[in-house]
């Protein structure tokens, strides 16, 4: 390794962590809690079994499951323009972003709410709670502590999907790395760092998920 | 004053209950016993709403529900007149104690958090479970978790508890504890329905016993009565069985 390509990664580096300040972190958030939003929702309307709802939540997660997000950006932002619908590519990464979340998560919520023994359901009922109110104050919690692993495994995954936006323009991690790379050649080594960048994401994520597991088991 | 007229419930093709009638008095408790499969735990739920009746209605202090078609409404005024103890305590398994206790209060009754702590607190002190007040369930013994769920389903001084064999969970040393407590809210006056298969309970701290068998009542006597003179010849079997097991 030569001095030069030192130089060049002590440059670059900075660079691409603003841009995943800027980029890669608000994407990772913003489609993450808009994914869990309709993960949760997803989830009551099939424990609830509530008619109509029901069969569009399953066909949701069918199609979000069964395709790869790659098409779904595709279709999103270089397809939609065709039927009217012109997004920008942030949006449009957004939107591809948080189905996935939400059909993904919807599965892990599902199976969560349904590990609280039903009698605490049938219990809050005993004390006057209506449905809504007993998913909220006692059944939802609970199912977030047994779904807060595999949900945080989905966060993680997450940050590294991001990566894909590149492919619709958006320019988060890669693209920056590429642009960089693109004046000096320097490829291999621009592409390790950008990987470094999400490996630092990640591994901040892992130890905030050891912290607040700690300190849910505390809670029991 | 609560009567339960008519109540019929079947699971398919199978009929549970069948016809089942009787009146709880204010500050009645009364002993429901049977053998399994006779359907006390399916009336219980029926008369919760946790169960669609077939058919039946509770006149509950002069209004009436029907079991079976009652508006979400209705069901759950009704709700907040009784309180239910489950055979597995099912306890809130993220609130402590004391919040279980508050809970019903805070969230349904829409009551001050402050009167909720009060009124919580005196319930868990009623059946001493005040020092364990912070505590999860997960910490707690079988036995002491029914004591707060026993403290759950008065705390709201509901018109009737409801109680689906509060002891049959625990180990045998446990059940003294719950058995105590609930012979002494008896003997404080509040009006209780206990499917139990505790004969001494049922002698001791019941009014009345309801004898249940193949989803009808066979026998309604003073809880004396039954034990000394029972009048049906199913009664005397049934005390025979017992009286067998026990050997
Ligand atoms: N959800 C259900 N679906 C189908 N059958 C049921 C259901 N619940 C109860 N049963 C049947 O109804 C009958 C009465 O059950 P129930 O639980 O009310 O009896 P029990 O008197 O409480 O008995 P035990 O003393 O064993 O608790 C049983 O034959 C049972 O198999
Ligand atoms: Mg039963």
């Amino acid at each position: 390794m030569t001095e030069r390509i030192i130089q060049e990664l002590i440059d670059s580096f900075p660079k691409l962590l603003l841009t995943a300040l800027k980029v890669t972190v608000p994407l990772t958030a913003i489609s993450f809690t808009i994914g869990i939003l309709i993960a949760l929702m997803t989830a009551l309307v099939q424990i609830a079994k509530i008619p109509v709802l029901k069969q569009l939540a399953r066909f949701y997660v069918w199609i979000i499951r069964g395709t790869p997000m790659l098409v779904q950006l595709f279709v999103v932002y270089f397809g939609l323009p065709s039927i009217g619908v012109t997004l920008s590519a942030f949006p449009s990464a957004i939107i591809v972003l948080s189905l996935s979340v939400g059909a993904y998560c919807s599965e892990t919520i599902r199976g969560a709410i349904e590990s609280v023994p039903k009698g605490q359901l049938e219990a809050s009922y005993c004390v006057g709670m209506t449905f809504p109110q007993a998913m909220r104050r006692v059944i939802i919690p609970q199912a977030m502590t047994a779904a807060f692993p595999p949900l945080s495994n989905s966060l993680i995954g997450l940050v590294k999907d991001t990566s894909l936006a590149y492919s619709i323009a958006v320019v988060e991690i890669m693209a920056q790395a590429q642009r960089i790379a693109a004046r000096s050649y320097d490829y291999f080594w621009l592409y390790l760092e950008a990987g470094l960048v999400y490996l630092l994401i990640c591994t901040l994520l892992t130890w905030l998920q050891r912290v607040i597991e700690r300190r849910m088991e505390r809670k029991r | 004053m609560i009567e339960v007229c008519n109540v019929k419930k079947s699971f398919g093709e199978k009929e549970v209950l069948r016809d089942v009638s009787f009146r709880v008095n204010d500050g009645d408790v009364i002993a429901i016993l049977g053998p399994s499969g006779s359907g006390k735990t399916t009336m219980l739920r029926c008369l919760s709403f946790l169960e669609t009746a077939d058919a039946g209605r509770v006149i509950f202090d002069g209004k009436e529900y029907d079991l079976r078609h009652s508006s979400r409404k209705d069901i759950l005024d009704y709700r907040k007149k009784i309180g239910f103890v489950f055979q597995d305590y099912q306890l809130f398994g993220n609130k402590t104690a004391l919040e279980n206790v508050t809970e019903g209060l805070i969230v349904a009754r829409k009551m001050k958090k402050e009167e909720a702590v009060e009124r919580g607190l005196a319930a868990l002190d009623r059946v001493g479970m005040l020092d364990h007040k912070d505590f999860y369930p997960s910490r707690m013994s079988g036995g002491q978790q029914q004591r707060v769920a026993i403290a759950r389903a008065m705390v709201s001084e509901p018109g009737v508890i409801f109680f689906d064999e509060p002891t049959s969970a625990l180990d045998p040393e446990l059940t003294g504890e719950v058995l105590n407590v609930m012979e002494k809210l008896a003997k404080e006056g509040t009006t209780m329905v206990v499917v139990t298969h505790e004969m001494e309970f049922a002698r001791r701290g019941a009014d009345r016993v309801i004898l249940m068998e193949g989803g009808v009542i066979v026998e309604e006597d003073d809880s004396q009565t039954f034990f000394t003179a029972p009048k049906t010849e199913r009664a005397k079997a049934f005390l025979e069985g017992i009286r067998g097991g026990d050997r």
